[in-house]
């Protein structure tokens, strides 16, 4: 319920999960590409000023008012949904079915950037984001995009140790939802310590047959409920 | 069957999928993928089902994903850069023509309202605008002054090309970008730049610099003055969605109406360029006597109202 998880259904009849970035790391991108904007501003500037002074005047606003548009659409289109600030932060905006990001859906969260900035604060986008179910800001609703992590590869090096364990069946007949405890019992267990480790595993007290250390025993079981090999 | 077993089975389809994708990313063909996108799906419902590890959960939904994203992702449209400016573009204005014609009685009537007012009243003007802005607009229209009679330096030029559609684009932009508040944005900043640019014209014509003034202006409004239109225009289909969504829900109407608003965005900017070359480079010429520019201004609005009544017509849209 209160995952930041956004299921897309895709025609296959899958749920696939994107994991949704909510407003601080937005918040952080965003900052980071306003500040990059800014220095490359900067640096224009330092060259048009050498010029005429009307040319570089008019060129300099003509920079300004597209940079603000251009940089992110090209960047959002070129990048895979990145800026160099979510690029940064691990993040990347796609349509709300998933799918990568297009250039009428990027021009139009751009453009309505403004939109969002009001009234000077950000104050509408921040608004927008807290009722939104998928941390959409405004220009996100009107694009029908959201900004989701890149996914990290998995994590799969403490299972391993889990598997090492001679597996045994559980003393009485598991649910599901304790199976399921079960396995990420096993599976995590290696990223506790041993004395955590073991007062976790004794909560689970029809389990365990008393004297032998708890963990192993839950290791075993886990093991067994992977479908490990018995040890030969 | 049980994860490990399960994972042993499958594991090979899953690197092998995985490298597809990495050739699918490097722009390579790749033969059969959507069969074995759709057999990736059944393991991650199975695996999802069976309430195997989280670690192996994710990493199926994120194979999916990517398998989904190259699958569905790719959708490539017809029609070049010509079709969009004359096609596309006209259409999409002819379906909002109500609101053109709304938006025009706005900006338009308003403009008109407020230059016969000016006319009979001419301290309305000092109402509508500060009175330094009211002396930059006379010294800039002064027949009479310095720089009316001499051709413009190419670098003045170049420079208010550059500044003009600086500031246009900006302007347009958020003439769009109002239109989210229910529309009323967009309204307002019509309505506002209606009143202005009739109180100053109004202003201009009262002290008898009509002369320098109207053969200037002639030509690029009709660019320029059309294109804010169409970004209210742009920026009231926006707001409106929401509020007369119709059968649909109002989340999805306003993400439709914004895409269809689409085409009329990159013609308003694209209208916008060209009004801006037109200015640098037509409009700033005192030396074209000032009939043949009403005539070649006029020509211009015929242009417009021509290409946005009539583009597109003959093929059907798409």
């Amino acid at each position: 319920m209160i995952d930041t998880l956004h299921h897309v259904e895709a025609p296959e009849g899958v749920d696939l999960a994107l994991r949704l970035a909510g407003p601080a790391p937005r918040a952080i991108a965003y900052a980071a590409d306003v500040a990059i904007r800014w220095i490359v501003y900067l640096f224009a500037l330092i060259p048009l000023a050498g010029l005429l002074q009307e040319v570089g005047g008019g060129l300099f606003v003509l920079v300004f008012a597209l940079g603000e548009v251009i940089y992110p659409v090209a960047f959002e289109l070129l990048g895979d949904g990145q800026t160099l600030g979510k690029r940064m932060v691990g993040i990347r905006v796609v349509h709300d079915d998933g799918t990568r990001i297009r250039w009428q859906a990027s021009l139009l969260r751009n453009l309505l950037v403004v939109a969002d900035a009001l009234p000077g604060t950000y104050l509408f986008a921040i608004a927008s984001m807290s009722v939104s179910q998928r941390f959409q800001r405004i220009g996100d609703h009107a694009a029908g995009t959201v900004v989701v992590y890149v996914d990290a590869p998995p994590q799969r090096a403490a299972g391993a140790a889990a598997a090492d364990a001679e597996p045994a069946p559980p003393a009485i007949a598991l649910a599901l939802e304790e199976q399921a405890a079960l396995l990420a019992f096993g599976a995590r267990s290696q990223a506790f310590s041993p004395a955590r480790r073991e007062e976790l595993a004794k909560l689970a007290t029809p389990l365990l047959r008393p004297g032998a250390p708890a963990a192993e025993q839950l290791a075993a079981v886990a093991a067994h409920l992977r479908g490990a090999e018995r040890a030969r | 069957m049980k994860q490990e077993a399960f994972e042993r089975e499958r594991g090979p389809h899953w690197q092998h999928f995985e490298r597809a994708l990495n050739e699918l990313d490097a722009q390579s063909k790749v033969s059969d993928f959507p069969r074995r996108y759709r057999l990736l799906c059944q393991d991650l419902v199975l695996a999802r089902d069976r309430r195997f590890e989280a670690a192996l959960v994710e990493r199926l939904n994120a194979l999916a994903l990517r398998g989904h994203q190259h699958l569905y992702g790719a959708r490539t449209r017809g029609g070049g850069f010509v079709d969009l400016f004359l096609r596309e573009f006209p259409r999409a204005v002819r379906r909002e023509w109500r609101l053109c014609l709304l938006m025009c009685l706005f900006f338009y009537g308003s403009g008109g309202g407020v230059f016969a007012l000016t006319r009979q009243t001419p301290d309305l003007v000092y109402s509508l605008v500060g009175a330094g802005q009211v002396a930059q607009m006379e010294e800039m229209y002064d027949p009479s002054a310095e720089h009316y009679g001499k051709p413009r330096a190419a670098s003045a030029g170049v420079g208010m090309f550059f500044f003009y559609v600086g500031n246009n684009v900006s302007v347009a932009f958020r003439t769009f970008a109002g239109g989210i508040l229910f529309g009323v944005g967009s309204l307002l900043v019509i309505l506002f730049n209606g009143l202005l640019i009739g109180g100053i014209a109004g202003h201009i014509a009262n002290i008898g610099y009509g002369e320098t003034f109207f053969p200037f202006v002639i030509g690029h409004g009709s660019f320029e003055l059309s294109a804010i239109v169409l970004a209210g225009v742009a920026g009231m289909r926006m707001g409106l969605a929401p509020i007369v969504a119709g059968p649909r829900s109002r989340a999805v109407a306003l993400r439709e109406s914004t895409h269809r608003s689409v085409p009329i965005l990159y013609g308003m900017t694209g209208m916008l360029v060209f009004a801006a070359v037109i200015e640098a480079l037509w409009s700033g010429q005192p030396a074209i006597p000032a009939l043949v520019r009403y005539w070649v201004g006029a020509g211009l609005w015929a242009v417009v109202v021509l290409w946005l009544a009539l583009g597109g017509r003959r093929r059907a849209p798409r």
